[in-house]
């Protein structure tokens, strides 16, 4: 893999910090008129999530990261993995709970997620940003509440939980900001 | 996509208006004071030894291999002329300084370079504080280098030992801390010192280590300092300002150090200005200097905090 010199780093940038694949989220330069020069350099972990800040003397090089990021469908959960496939080669792969701890309660299959591969395993998957699931669990709605605000919780086929006005039935198809993980409104199929 | 807006420029405006009053009233100052404007070439034989300055190069013809400097500072053509008699003078003048780039700094920047025959720095930073009133700024607090570091992390600069020095560096974030003592006190001072200091005021940091004399006099005392002060706004580096040094044999002495630093950084060794150290030779008055970063003072008086929207057309990316 190659190496990137201080002066190469930009945000996106992906580099590996103490063995883990990090993206670069902020760089600044900072020098004194007649000294030494650094990169004070923010960065997300891409494993484990966390933000770190980490200084560089200007000049020095830091190793790069094989992390790309993928359209890739979601086939099915095997138990274990999820598989998600290349729709232009067919080639698959498979993410562990890990990678999908975010999105796997917003996908039951067929979605196009982002994907971002590290050495080809997948690092994190990104569900879409909106989802259309049915109802599968919810307590009736209470007479005349409909015009009142509030709201309850329901279950959808995925598992999530979400918590949706009073007037939402079982059986109804919700669109789901998973960003959020909030209602936006009832679908049609 | 390049987008149809490339051709503006990148400052307001009403900053570039900003720009033009805060020039005319440089300008006026130095008149009230009879300090007279120079222009002096942008374009010299000889760049600068200083290993944490890299100067731009280009050449008379395409088949020329002799190169030219663009000027980091106008400081020795400006040094020439009050050996030569000229009396306090000012300049205000585009400088080039490769590798220099992010949110405060620009490879070609405005700068505001002063000399005063018979002030010695203590009076230098009184005129720069009263520069800063007239555009509406305060008169600076002034602490000294040692005491900034004594009251923030409780380290005597001058004293501590560089071992010591690497690991509180290495605490605050720059694991590769070489033991490059003043690569070790810049970051010290960039990352927790001037971070940690009350800047509800202007501040000036002066009585600097020897190793960041560059060209300014040393006072003999213990430790030895060296007598030159820099100006803080908000955190941001303003100014820099020294009691000159006069004594040719020591400056060219600095200067062939510095060639075997960079040497050793594997740093282009561009050749010592000759004229200049004739200069000195010849007899360069008593005085102090200081060089005022334009864009910066305008990112403060224009409350920015990015030295591309007060640059009135940047680089930008080809």
């Amino acid at each position: 893999m190659a190496t990137y010199s201080t002066n190469e780093f930009k945000s996106g940038l992906k580099i590996m910090i103490e063995n883990d694949p990090c993206s670069i989220i902020e760089n600044e330069f900072v020098k004194p008129g007649k000294g030494q020069a650094f990169n004070r350099v923010k960065m997300r972990n891409l494993k484990t999530g966390r933000v770190l800040e980490k200084t560089y003397k200007s000049g020095e090089s830091v190793e790069g990261a094989d992390v790309i990021d993928l359209d890739l469908q979601y086939l099915y959960n095997d138990g274990e993995m999820w598989h998600f496939m290349n729709k232009d080669s067919y080639e698959q792969c498979e993410a562990d709970a890990n990678a999908v701890s975010d999105a796997k309660q917003w996908i039951k299959g067929e979605e196009m997620c982002l994907v971002t591969l590290w050495n080809d395993v997948p690092l994190s998957v990104a569900a879409p940003n909106f989802v259309v699931l049915e109802v599968t669990d919810t307590d009736p709605g209470l007479k005349g509440d409909t015009a009142q605000g509030g709201s309850k919780p329901a279950t959808l086929e995925t598992g999530a939980i979400v918590k949706v006005p009073l007037f939402v039935e079982n059986g109804d198809l919700l669109k789901i900001d998973t960003r959020t993980g909030e209602y936006v409104s009832r679908a049609k199929e | 996509m390049a987008s149809d807006n490339s051709w503006q420029p990148s400052a307001s405006l009403k900053v570039i208006n900003k720009r033009a009053s805060l020039l005319k009233q440089i300008r006026a100052f130095m008149d009230t004071r009879e300090i007279i404007e120079v222009d002096t070439p942008i374009l010299s034989h000889f760049g600068i030894s200083d290993p944490y300055i890299q100067s731009m190069t280009t050449s008379i013809t395409a088949e020329s291999d002799a190169k030219l400097y663009l000027q980091t500072s106008p400081e020795f053509c400006m040094k020439r002329l009050l050996a030569a008699g000229s009396g306090s003078i000012y300049q205000i003048a585009h400088v080039f300084r490769n590798e220099e780039l992010g949110k405060r700094h620009n490879i070609e920047f405005s700068m505001l370079e002063w000399y005063r025959t018979d002030f010695d720095y203590f009076q230098l930073m009184a005129e720069v504080g009263e520069l800063l009133i007239d555009i509406g700024l305060e008169i600076p607090d002034k602490i000294t280098y040692a005491d900034a570091f004594e009251q923030t992390i409780k380290i005597d600069p001058h004293t501590v030992a560089t071992s010591e020095l690497q690991t509180l560096c290495k605490q605050h974030g720059w694991e590769g801390a070489s033991d490059d003592r003043h690569a070790l006190l810049d970051f010290l001072f960039s990352e927790t010192v001037i971070k940690n200091l009350n800047q509800s005021k202007p501040l000036f940091i002066y009585d600097y280590p020897e190793c960041m004399s560059a060209l300014a006099t040393l006072k003999r005392n213990e430790p030895i300092v060296s007598e030159r002060f820099e100006l803080f706004i908000a955190g941001m580096e303003i100014a820099n300002g020294f009691n000159e040094l006069i004594d040719a044999d020591e400056q060219v002495h600095r200067f062939e150090k510095e060639l075997v630093t960079r040497r050793n950084k594997g740093l282009t060794e561009p050749p010592i200005d000759k004229e200049f150290v004739a200069a000195l030779r010849s007899g360069l008055p008593e005085c102090s200097g200081v060089a005022v970063g334009i864009d910066r003072l305008l990112m403060v008086l224009s409350e920015k905090d990015d030295i591309n929207e007060v640059s009135t057309f940047t680089l930008g990316s080809n």
